[in-house]
């Protein structure tokens, strides 16, 4: 059969309406989002199903010597009730509670034995009929304990902190000390020292985390989990409880916020799954807000840091060191001090790094875990440090630019931290500053403008993508990421689309599912170069095979031409050569006769490219508060937050993500900070109320700007990810700028009003 | 140490016995629902548990973060802290009555056009809260829009694109009555 090949549109070569990365696309999930009718994981409302209520522990160490179940097992509804005397044997070694990203040591297993290791841990599961009725059965459930002493302040553990092993994937031991550190600092002509300290926080995403598992009348299961890994939570419930992969199938399709809570797979989908293997029916475990607060955290960590000058301004001497919590069972690790051995340029730079063991849960990555929390205390100590030499704050910076990674010894594949200092403070309007403290004031209003900046690791993990290609022109593209809100569904679909020269509209991207290719999870703003290169892959596997099927068409203007002679826009593959010689893809699929093009594949980091080169994002903030003279209340009434992030594939959602990161940054300054009642071993405010974050009042200006950088190194869509650089040195600009408002140095977060009076 | 409920310290061999479900009739997006609930259900529950209608978020289940926000006679409250049983005879709006992805609501396409939610979870809430604040008629600046919508958490942050989203259609509503 012949087909009439249509003549297309001349277009000129580079501009065609198929041309989406980059673009403000907003975002494909949008109608499903702001209807109600994207489903989380607690709202798979299956048949027949139970309800699982947790019930935590309230003390902190010690063992549990009765449970009392008889007389709520009576109660009309309650169906079981789970507990360490009645959980089948299970999985026997470390290894099989192990997570893809789990830290060193041995897991903790729910409802194991009677052994209680931090507070709120969860003793047993109560399955009711209604959520109603096993809520109130947990509630009245009594058990009795026996309790040993615990320790749970790192205060007080100051000098049994010790240097981690191993540690976790990712986790770089800080670079031996280069130079001569304490001699260039006792030289210096300026010196500064202090401790920088910021209590534990928690994620809180918005939705609770919540496992939904079906049980199919195989047997076979469906876990609808909160996770930003659907595989990792596989393999985890899998070598667990001793099923294959095609009984346990895990499935997100949107998670209610992460923040890298979900990293981890995280007890409820462990008592929700046990439960319904154990009664052979569908179980949802839902936690509560306070349950929120009983696995994972941002560590209570402690910096020190030390720092001198040279006559010139540049730094002579740099000292950091860092202490932060872990549990007594896994040996929880971040990268918090390394930064700033690459962040300037200093000849003589001593780093260390160290955790001490405490009676609590195994603290968890958030949001730039370790740069968040280095980033404070380096910028600020270098905010301090240019006071101390008499240099303006961003002057000091551009002073001692890094021109190179020192810890690596190579250079940066790419680095626009200059035009990122340049444009935000140009953006800002910093030039107009008086750096004098309480110099700049409007009424009872003290006014600060502080800055700040911080560096991220651009990196990329395997991943995987399938895609089909149907007769009707659509394009389907899956792969098994996450979206916790981070836009990806919208940037595949923009990748796929360009990649194959299609309106958005004829693109499906669908993820978050253990039956589709494997995906790493979702974190480390890697899943736009990672899954974001798989999904090129995949799409360009799909057009090789639409342009040899082109080629066998009649009279095709494409005959002899190889995948690099061409492109796809607007509909049709086109000679690049000469754009006008052009099939249209919808034809080809009827002319061939074929219904539908399938192919897989997946993508990884070329480390050959890589091996030579520092992979970072950078940024550079600028913040201005207002300080109540009289009430000493904080209010960051502007933030300029200029990012260097390689190639930005929407500019709409990766300003989300900053904007989001900037609030996040403010309430790490202002607000956020779980308190630990130590002589119960117990957080205190664990509940959206007593847990401050920021509410809409809160928010004011903030400026975000994509500075332009190009990568060719990093990954081929030179993408750096964006979802952790822009909290960095937020905190820090906001500190920064309250001592220039006061001139009090806060040097301990949250910055509540009775510091600054 | 003992956990035990404070009503039966003591230890009480049987516990009070949970209330037991009766016929309740809600309206909810102007259809009648007859469902069996205990008195003892919450609004949110009952929607989103026995109406299936999962669009009503809950983020803490104690009137703390705004979630659950729904209409009542067209004023915004948080469903999480209302029983259902106290709700029939009124008229309750939830993000589902609102609008369809087929046909949205102005305020949902002015969130999608501004970005203003990230992983939408606390979106529902937002929306139907925004309804309700163009309802009451009173909020006309961004600080006034900000101050009133602070009874709703987004943890992602995304305050910038929901104050623009509903400012916006503050702004075309006070246009239509000008
Ligand atoms: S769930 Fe109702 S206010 Fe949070
Ligand atoms: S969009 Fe995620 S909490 Fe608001």
């Amino acid at each position: 059969m012949s087909q009439l090949i249509t003549t297309p549109r001349l277009v000129e070569a580079g501009t065609s309406n198929t041309s989406h990365i980059g673009k403000p696309t907003s975002r494909v999930e949008g109608p499903a989002k702001v209807t109600g009718t994207a489903k989380y994981s607690a709202e798979f409302n299956v048949p027949d199903m139970l309800y699982g209520y947790v019930v935590t522990s309230p003390i902190t160490k010690g063992r549990i010597t009765k449970i009392n179940t008889e007389p709520v097992l009576a109660l009309a509804g309650v169906v079981q009730i789970f507990s360490h005397e009645n959980v089948p044997s299970l999985a026997w070694f470390d290894r099989s509670y192990k997570d893809d990203v789990a830290p060193g040591g041995s897991p903790f297993r729910p409802l194991h034995d009677n052994e209680i290791k931090f507070n709120m841990q969860p003793v047993a599961l109560v399955v009711a009929e209604t959520f109603e009725v096993a809520r109130y059965a947990a509630s009245v459930l009594e058990i009795e304990y026996a309790e040993d002493k615990f320790d749970t302040n790192i205060d007080l553990k100051r000098d049994e902190g010790h240097e981690p092993g191993s540690g976790k994937t990712g986790f770089m031991p800080p670079p031996p000390p280069r130079g001569n550190p304490n001699d260039a600092l006792k030289n210096a002509t300026h010196r500064i020292e202090g401790e920088y300290i910021h209590g534990a926080q928690h994620h809180n995403p918005m939705e609770m985390f919540a496992t939904t598992v079906e049980y199919h009348p195989d047997g076979k299961i469906t876990a609808y989990d909160k996770t930003q890994g659907v595989y990792n939570v596989q393999q985890y419930i899998t070598k667990i409880f001793g099923l294959s992969k095609d009984q346990a199938r895990v499935v997100n399709h949107y998670m209610g916020g992460g923040f890298g809570s979900g990293l981890r797979p995280q007890y409820q989908v462990f008592l929700a799954v046990l439960a319904a293997l154990e009664l052979k029916q569908s179980v949802r475990v839902s936690l509560t807000r306070q349950q929120m607060f009983s696995f994972g955290h941002r560590p209570h960590t402690l910096q020190y840091l030390k720092m001198g000058t040279n006559p010139d301004g540049t730094l002579a001497a740099l000292h950091h060191h860092a202490l932060h919590e872990t549990s007594r069972f896994e040996e929880y690790t971040e990268n918090v001090v390394n930064w700033s051995g690459m962040l300037y340029q200093c000849e003589n730079v001593k780093l260390g790094y160290q955790v001490a063991e405490l009676d609590v849960y195994t603290p968890l990555d958030m949001r730039a875990p370790g740069a968040a929390t280095g980033s404070f205390g380096l910028e600020v100590a270098m905010d301090e440090m240019a006071y101390a030499a008499g240099i303006d704050p961003l002057d000091f910076r551009i002073r001692n630019y890094a021109e190179q990674d020192q810890n690596m010894k190579k250079p940066f594949s790419s680095k626009k931290l200059r035009e990122c200092y340049h444009e935000g403070a140009t953006r800002f309007g910093w030039d107009k500053r008086t750096p004098e403290p309480r110099s700049m004031r409007e009424g009872n209003q003290l006014i600060g403008w502080g800055m700040a900046g911080g560096v991220w690791d651009a990196s990329m993990q395997k991943a995987a993508a399938k895609a089909t290609f149907t007769a009707d022109g659509k394009l389907l593209v899956q792969s098994a990421a996450g979206e916790n809100g981070t836009g990806t569904y919208t940037i595949m679909t923009q990748i796929a689309a360009e990649t194959l020269g299609l309106p958005i509209e004829a693109v499906t991207f669908e993820l978050g599912d253990t039956n589709m290719p494997e995906a790493p999870v979702q974190g480390g703003s890697w899943t736009a170069a990672s899954v974001g290169s798989a999904v090129k892959n995949v799409c360009t596997d799909i057009g090789e095979k639409l342009l040899k099927l082109a080629q066998k068409m009649e009279g095709s203007p494409l005959k002899g031409a190889s995948i690099d002679d061409v492109h796809f826009a607007d509909g049709q593959i086109r000679l690049s050569a000469n754009p006008s010689e052009a099939v249209v893809v919808r034809d080809i699929l009827a002319a061939s006769g074929e219904e539908k093009l399938e192919a897989e594949t997946s993508a990884m980091p070329n480390l050959i490219k890589q091996q030579p080169y520092s992979m970072h994002s950078h940024n550079a903030v600028f913040a201005e508060v207002r300080v109540d003279e009289d009430l000493g209340t904080v209010h960051v009434t502007r933030v300029v937050n200029a990012v260097a992030a390689g190639r930005i594939l929407n500019t709409k959602t990766a300003r989300s993500q900053v904007l989001g990161s900037v609030v996040w940054g403010i309430s790490m300054a202002l607000m956020e900070e779980t308190v630990m009642d130590h002589t119960f071993g117990r957080y205190m405010n664990h509940n959206y109320a007593e847990y401050h974050i920021p509410v809409n009042a809160d928010i004011h200006d903030i400026d975000v700007i994509f500075v332009e950088e190009e990568d060719d190194k990093v990954n081929p869509l030179g993408v750096k990810g964006i979802g952790e650089v822009g909290m960095l040195g937020v905190a820090a600009a906001i500190t920064n700028a309250v001592y220039h408002a006061t001139g009090k140095r806060v040097r301990e977060l949250p910055i509540y009003m009775d510091k600054l009076l | 140490m003992i956990q035990q409920p404070t009503n039966t310290a003591g230890g009480a061999t049987s516990l009070p016995a949970p209330p037991s479900a009766g016929s309740v009739t809600l309206t909810i997006n102007g259809v009648q629902r007859h469902m069996q609930l205990a008195p003892w259900t919450t609004l949110l529950d009952a929607l989103r548990e026995y109406a299936d209608l999962t669009g009503t978020k809950k983020g803490c289940d104690h009137g703390q973060c705004g979630s659950c926000t729904v209409l009542v006679n067209g004023k915004r409250i948080n469903s999480c802290l209302t029983l259902a049983v106290m709700q029939e005879g009124n008229e309750i709006t939830t993000i589902e009555g609102l609008g369809q992805p087929e046909s949205l609501s102005p305020l949902q396409q002015a969130f999608i056009d501004h970005d203003a939610f990230q992983c939408g979870y606390c979106t529902p809430g937002q929306i139907c809260s925004a309804q309700g604040l163009l309802n009451e008629g009173r909020a006309h600046t961004e600080d006034e829009i900000r101050e009133l919508m602070s009874g709703n958490i987004c943890r992602c942050g995304a305050y910038v694109g929901i104050l623009a989203a509903v400012k916006e259609v503050v702004d075309k509503q006070s246009e239509i009555v000008k």
